[in-house]
């Protein structure tokens, strides 16, 4: 406007045109980080737990190994050791993929059948899962009691974590 | 000098009106889910947390989304008024995600069974606590204004790549974190209490983050303005509280018996939070606006 506000505005001008110049190159690191993580190889190698198939898939890579296993417990196989040290129970996949578990650790309250859990341990020669940690993943499902009836096991298993590799596959 | 007449806060009462009739929601959505919304089927009691934990989680990533706007227009503009916002949303945007992580912590340990678990979801949430605590660390170290205002908003642009990694994190990789619920994921009954503290928390945080910029742009006027003074600001540090659980036996019924002491710590520690927060930021524009009056006073002498 007025040739005063001009001068005072001189250095303010300067410093807007280096804060566009910071401003591009902020957006471009910021992008091509986020593309990196995205698009690059980084998601593939961040693996928090490996799936029943996965874990088959891996063979004698998985003994010995620290290793989380996640899944659904599957129905009908839970059941407590007859020693008391411990639980038994088979971790399913939407695959078909299925791993028997000894867990050695006193399971949250939530812990039962068709329920999505992560087990940390190793594989056994024997081909079971020693676990010592015992970790409950629960579905993106809340329900009160009378609409529970509803929900399948084929339902719980599709909100639970992990076992859908791909959406929109059966 | 006109420079500092840019940062120029109103004293209006809106901080106040928005922060109220936020706190007034949240008694509301709190009080109903809390003691009127129905159990559910397996975590029984301690599902009520989610009516806190998940308005904190959208209001978080907002805050950080509204600061990561100002860094835009901060570096666009180049105005003082966008860095006041910035400083503003930065750090009621910090504040809100570790008050997200000790809610999502005692909400855990009953549920899943730890209190923590670098899990995809746990550790990029992590990685947004510390990222813009730094920046706001940043903000504190670096004196001159035009520098301070430049950096910090580059690295909020930079920072803010985590938010939209946090969001899809259970999407893309495996987690124990379980993915977004939907409307249709949870039972009609949980729904209103939930968007009531959604919009009890966003209200809150409008007129923390309103009145927050006041106290960045008091003190930019004052900075910028010959002599500069500097002001010590109360770094208030929410502490977490340790809780222990003995876990006994198990029925392996899989519903989750009692459990309220994990729902009143989760209130308590937001309580604690929000209102300890609003306190120190009121506190905060309280020493400014003295501090400024006096400067005042003082020149005109």
């Amino acid at each position: 406007m007025s040739g005063g506000e001009q001068v005072i505005d001189a250095p303010a001008t300067r410093a807007r045109k280096r804060g566009r110049w910071f401003l591009i190159g902020a957006l471009v690191v910021a992008g091509s980080a986020f593309a990196l993580i995205t698009a690059g190889g980084i998601g593939k190698n961040l693996v928090y737990y490996w799936g029943p198939t996965e874990l088959h898939a891996a063979g004698d890579k998985a003994v010995g190994a620290t290793i989380r296993l996640g899944g659904l417990v599957a129905p009908g196989s839970l059941s407590r050791n007859s020693s008391g040290s411990g639980l038994e129970f088979d971790v399913i996949d939407r695959q078909g993929g299925r791993v028997h578990v000894h867990s050695t650790s006193v399971p949250p309250q939530m812990f039962r059948e068709k329920i999505g859990v992560v087990v940390e341990g190793t594989m056994t020669t024997a081909g079971t899962f020693e676990s010592n940690r015992l970790m409950v993943s629960h579905s993106n499902e809340y329900r009160i009691p009378s609409e529970d009836a509803r929900v399948d096991v084929k339902k719980l298993m599709k909100s639970t974590n992990g076992l859908e590799p791909e959406k929109g596959k059966p | 000098m006109s420079v500092d007449d840019r940062v120029k806060p109103s004293a209006g009462p809106l901080p106040y009106a928005l922060g109220a009739f936020g706190i007034g929601l949240l008694l509301w959505g709190s009080v109903w889910g809390l003691f009127f919304a129905p159990r559910e089927t397996f975590m029984g009691d301690v599902q009520r947390i989610m009516y806190i934990h998940v308005p904190t989680a959208w209001n978080a990533l907002l805050a950080l989304t509204f600061a990561f706007g100002c860094a835009l227009l901060s570096l666009w503009q180049g105005g003082w008024r966008w860095d006041a916002r910035l400083e503003g949303g930065l750090e009621v945007g910090v504040v809100l995600s570790t008050l997200l992580c000790m809610q999502g912590s005692i909400w855990a340990k009953p549920t899943w069974g730890v209190w923590w678990d670098w899990d995809p979801r746990l550790t990029t949430t992590a990685v947004l606590v510390f990222a813009f605590a730094g920046i706001l660390v940043l903000r504190r170290m670096v004196e001159d204004p035009g520098r301070r205002a430049v950096w910090s908003a580059v690295a909020t642009v930079v920072a803010f790549v985590d938010v939209p990694i946090v969001y899809f994190s259970v999407k893309w990789w495996n987690s124990l974190h379980q993915m977004q619920s939907s409307p249709a994921t949870v039972s009609s009954a949980f729904h209103w209490p939930l968007r009531i503290n959604a919009f009890g928390i966003l209200f809150l945080m409008s007129g923390l983050i309103a009145l927050r910029t006041r106290v960045a742009a008091l003190r930019l006027r004052g900075e910028l303005a010959p002599p500069p003074e500097p002001v010590p600001g109360p770094g208030a540090v929410p502490s977490a509280a340790a809780f222990m659980l003995a876990l006994q036996s198990v029925p392996l019924s899989g519903q989750l018996q009692g459990g309220w002491e994990f729902v009143v710590a989760a209130y308590t520690v937001s309580a604690v939070v929000l209102l300890g927060y609003a306190t120190s930021v009121y506190v905060r524009y309280r020493k400014e606006r003295t501090r400024q009056a006096l400067e005042e006073a003082g020149g005109q002498s």
